[in-house]
């Protein structure tokens, strides 16, 4: 079958998925407890005032209505205004989204970068040193909370080194050694607990491609053991990385929150947890739909990749 | 006389942790000449195939050769380097293994798994047309069709005959002098099996190679060998000539290892009574296939208008190739698959159709025997467990059924004590007999063996099949016996239904079939069984 129409097939087969998102997002804060507009009012408002605001934001019309409103601006690119600031939703995200992509990328590459070799390596020496200091350090990497493993990046290469910033961030229009420089420690923090994931699921799929025969073939042939390992052995073991990496960058989102907090980087978690404290219900329903559009997007495109790694699942 | 190619004196293998534990080979010689075939035979765990990667320098993890010698033309292979031995292999030997299915990786294209060989083996990068080329001509000289397209294709697209082809196409790239064959033919159909022993005969015509082919079949042997090996518990017990060791051995258990190799019709050519039938089967279909979500997608039709009758005490052969549906016909007789249309008759009662609930009392009289005894058998319960499982679901009490599990244990030819012993203690042959004994555990009338004696030596091979006679006799079962060995079928069948394509193209007395086949297939088949001439 041809790639476009797989991907035609699969990208279709996404927007129910994104309905179902955004449904989610919307009932979730009206099913919440507090109500936005009495604390919208202040404490001495009277019931008119409230009744005015209640009708200015279109809270007073049925649900499906509300609903239905939001899905249409949502389909013209309006995510709706800020109950508090009166700022377009659009806006907040586009001002804040820039960290946290940032950092999610860089931990990403970083925890690929050295995750696979790692569980490659230890599954082509099984039971060897690295083997066994990898898989102690990942219990480790699993074991520990994020802030505190930020807060030790912290003590160890700012303060008693002075080698990193110890906060904030600059972004990249500065100068892409600046914007890497104070982007270092975040990643190091956030990156520990993907290595050590990437790294066991690596080695887990490594050690049932080596057994294969077609390893045994590719030896008999003479060609150098790197060849073997990561070109025959490891493009076979790709389709279980790659998902893991899939899933990875979904529960980036949640680490990313602490992240910020602990680096002080004004990034779209940091815009969660300030939305939600004000119940700022635009604000929040608009952030869940675009992590939740992000996700979704990763998903296919982990989906689309297995065809490219093993080309005997396109067939079916 | 022509050069020694290669010369394996006194290698000994043992495990890499004991200086002087068991020795897995002991001290073997093998010398094989340039242009000639030297087979070496031994049923498994023999050390054949350790003799084998040992001149590769590719022991598994625990083995290492720990004296003796090999010498290709002359350099001593087992103090060199890694870094000399990786250079050895590919270019100056060849290997290709027992599965063509799992042999070839999955991921890459049958161009890039050849072209990696000349990249990797020449001081200077060749240009992308010179490999294209060289990729080519190799798979063309292997005479497989369509080479430009193919050379596109990933393994799965491939059939096995073809992916043993592109194995062998891989193996002689570099032009090799010396080409080690580790059972390359017993994981094909017999035709195939026939064409790939052809086209090695004829690279050693060509090229002048020296082979080393290691098999447990000396139906293969005699097709092909010059010289014959012969090795039993890792060491040699005799070598010689093809001709003299086939038509003169001189060892006992050469004898039994020639002997066993099925030669076809053995049972006395009378009558049987006519049996009341216990199954019977009519327009039997089997359609797969799934439609695409836009409404198209292949239909396969795995097996087409099937019809026979099986007799009380009868043993029914189904003989075809992969893909000939005659597991598919199995499946559906054993309804572990719903047939998509036809009737089977199971003692008075059509189960063709109906629900698994309705079925489950019919599921007592139709039991199965798979292929792979490794993997029929739960790892993680005692065989006792295995088996009594089955009794009691039949609604035994747990004492009555250990009982009869012990009786059929003993039945099989096994001792009952090994109830309380788990799987992996068993070799292949008993673990064999273990899944018949647990397959009659429900009193069945009718026995499926689906391969049930492919994946094993023939010396246990021709055991089992006389456990199946005996058992047909004492307890009057009826058997559907699935084979693609023609000769297998022959030692053991009342009657043969030869399958193609989904169809049964030919059926009969065994005897008739053997004596006069009809159908051109038939026939293709009877030509393709190894040995034929030289065994007879």
């Amino acid at each position: 079958m041809a790639v476009a129409g797989v991907l035609l097939k699969r990208s279709v087969s996404v927007i129910p998925v994104l309905g179902v998102v955004a449904l989610i997002a919307f009932m979730l804060l009206r099913f919440a407890s507090g109500d936005p507009v009495a604390q919208l009012a202040g404490d001495n408002a009277d019931p008119a005032a409230i009744a005015a605001i209640r009708a200015r934001l279109g809270l007073d019309q049925p649900l499906a209505m509300q609903f239905l409103n939001w899905l249409w601006r949502m389909l013209h690119g309006d995510l709706g205004t800020s109950i508090v600031s009166g700022q377009p939703v659009t806006a907040l995200i586009a001002q804040r989204v820039g960290p946290t992509v940032a950092v999610s990328i860089t931990t990403i590459v970083f925890s690929v970068v050295v995750g696979v070799p790692i569980g490659v390596l230890a599954a082509w020496r099984r039971g060897g040193w690295l083997d066994r200091f990898a898989m102690w350090t990942s219990v480790t990497g699993f074991a520990v909370p994020t802030f505190a493993i930020g807060y030790f990046w912290i003590y160890l290469l700012s303060m008693q080194f002075g080698l990193f910033p110890v906060q904030g961030y600059v972004p990249l229009s500065d100068g892409l050694g600046l914007f890497l420089w104070h982007l270092t420690l975040p990643t190091l923090t956030l990156s520990l607990v993907y290595i050590a994931l990437i790294a066991r699921v690596a080695r887990t799929s490594m050690l049932e491609v080596l057994s294969e025969d077609f390893v045994r073939t590719a030896r008999a042939k003479g060609l150098p053991e790197r060849i073997v390992v990561f070109k025959h052995a490891l493009r076979n073991a790709a389709v279980p990385i790659v998902s893991i990496v899939g899933i990875g960058i979904a529960l980036l989102i949640g680490g990313v929150v602490v992240t910020e907090s602990v680096f002080n980087l004004p990034g779209l978690g940091r815009l969660v947890v300030d939305s939600v404290l004000a119940r700022d219900y635009p604000v929040i329903q608009g952030v869940i739909v675009v992590f939740g559009s992000a996700y979704v997007a990763i998903n296919l495109l982990v989906d689309l990749s297995y065809s490219f790694f093993d080309p005997r699942i396109s067939q079916q | 006389m022509s050069e020694e190619l290669l010369d394996i004196r006194g290698l000994k293998v043992g495990l890499s942790g004991e200086a002087d534990g068991r020795r897995i080979v002991k001290d073997i010689d093998i010398t094989v000449p340039s242009g000639g075939i030297v087979c070496v035979v031994g049923e498994s765990g023999s050390g054949k195939s350790v003799t084998a990667f040992s001149v590769m320098g590719l022991l598994p993890d625990g083995l290492r050769p720990v004296g003796g010698s090999i010498k290709l033309l002359g350099e001593e292979l087992l103090g060199a380097s890694t870094e000399r031995m990786r250079a050895l292999r590919g270019s100056r030997i060849g290997m290709i293994f027992q599965e063509p299915m799992t042999a070839l990786n999955p991921v890459m294209t049958v161009r890039e798994q050849l072209a990696e060989l000349i990249e990797w083996h020449s001081d200077v990068r060749p240009s992308k047309a010179e490999v294209n080329r060289r990729v080519l001509a190799a798979l063309e000289d292997m005479l497989l069709p369509n080479a430009p397209q193919m050379m596109h294709a990933y393994p799965h697209q491939l059939s096995g005959g073809q992916r043993q082809r592109v194995m062998i196409a891989m193996a002689m790239l570099l032009e090799p002098v010396l080409l080690i064959a580790d059972e390359p033919t017993t994981a094909l159909d017999v035709t195939t099996q026939k064409q790939i022993l052809m086209l090695i005969k004829d690279l050693v015509k060509r090229k002048n190679i020296g082979v080393l082919f290691i098999t447990h079949d000396f139906g293969v042997v005699a097709d092909i060998a010059d010289q014959v090996v012969v090795m039993q518990k890792g060491a040699v017990v005799e070598s010689g000539g093809a001709d003299a060791v086939l038509g003169h051995p001189a060892q006992a258990y050469t004898r039994l290892l020639i002997d066993s190799v099925p030669k076809g019709i053995t049972i006395p050519t009378s009558a049987r009574e006519l049996a009341p039938d216990v199954l019977a089967v009519k327009g039997l279909k089997m359609t797969y296939g799934h439609r695409g979500l836009f409404g198209r997608g292949r239909v396969t039709h795995a097996v087409r208008d099937a019809a026979f009758t099986l007799g009380r005490g009868e043993i029914l052969g189904v003989v075809g190739e992969s893909g000939s549906g005659k597991s598919t016909l199995a499946r559906c007789v054993a309804r572990l698959m719903k047939p998509t249309s036809g009737e089977i008759n199971l003692l008075g009662t059509d189960i063709a159709a109906v629900s698994n609930e309705t079925l489950r009392p019919h599921r007592r009289y139709i039991q199965v025997v798979f292929q792979d005894p490794y993997r029929s058998l739960n790892p993680r319960l005692s065989v006792g467990q295995s088996m009594i499982e089955g009794v009691v679901n039949f609604g035994a009490s747990p004492q009555v059924a250990r009982e009869k599990v012990s009786a059929l244990l003993e039945l099989v030819g096994m001792d009952p004590q090994v109830m309380h012993r788990f799987p992996h203690e068993f070799s292949g042959g008993q673990r064999q007999r273990i899944c018949i004994a647990r397959a009659l555990a429900s009193e069945p009338q009718i026995l499926i063996a689906d391969e049930a004696v492919s994946a094993l030596d023939v010396t246990v091979q021709a055991q089992v099949l006389k456990l199946f006679a005996d058992l047909r006799s004492r307890l009057g079962l009826a058997m559907l016996f699935i084979t693609h060995d023609l000769r297998v079928a022959g030692e053991l069948c009342d009657r043969i239904m030869v399958m193609k394509s989904g169809e049964i193209v030919e059926s009969g007395p065994t005897a008739e079939i053997f004596a006069n086949p009809q159908h051109t297939y038939t026939r293709a088949l009877f030509a393709a069984a190894p040995g034929r001439e030289r065994l007879q």
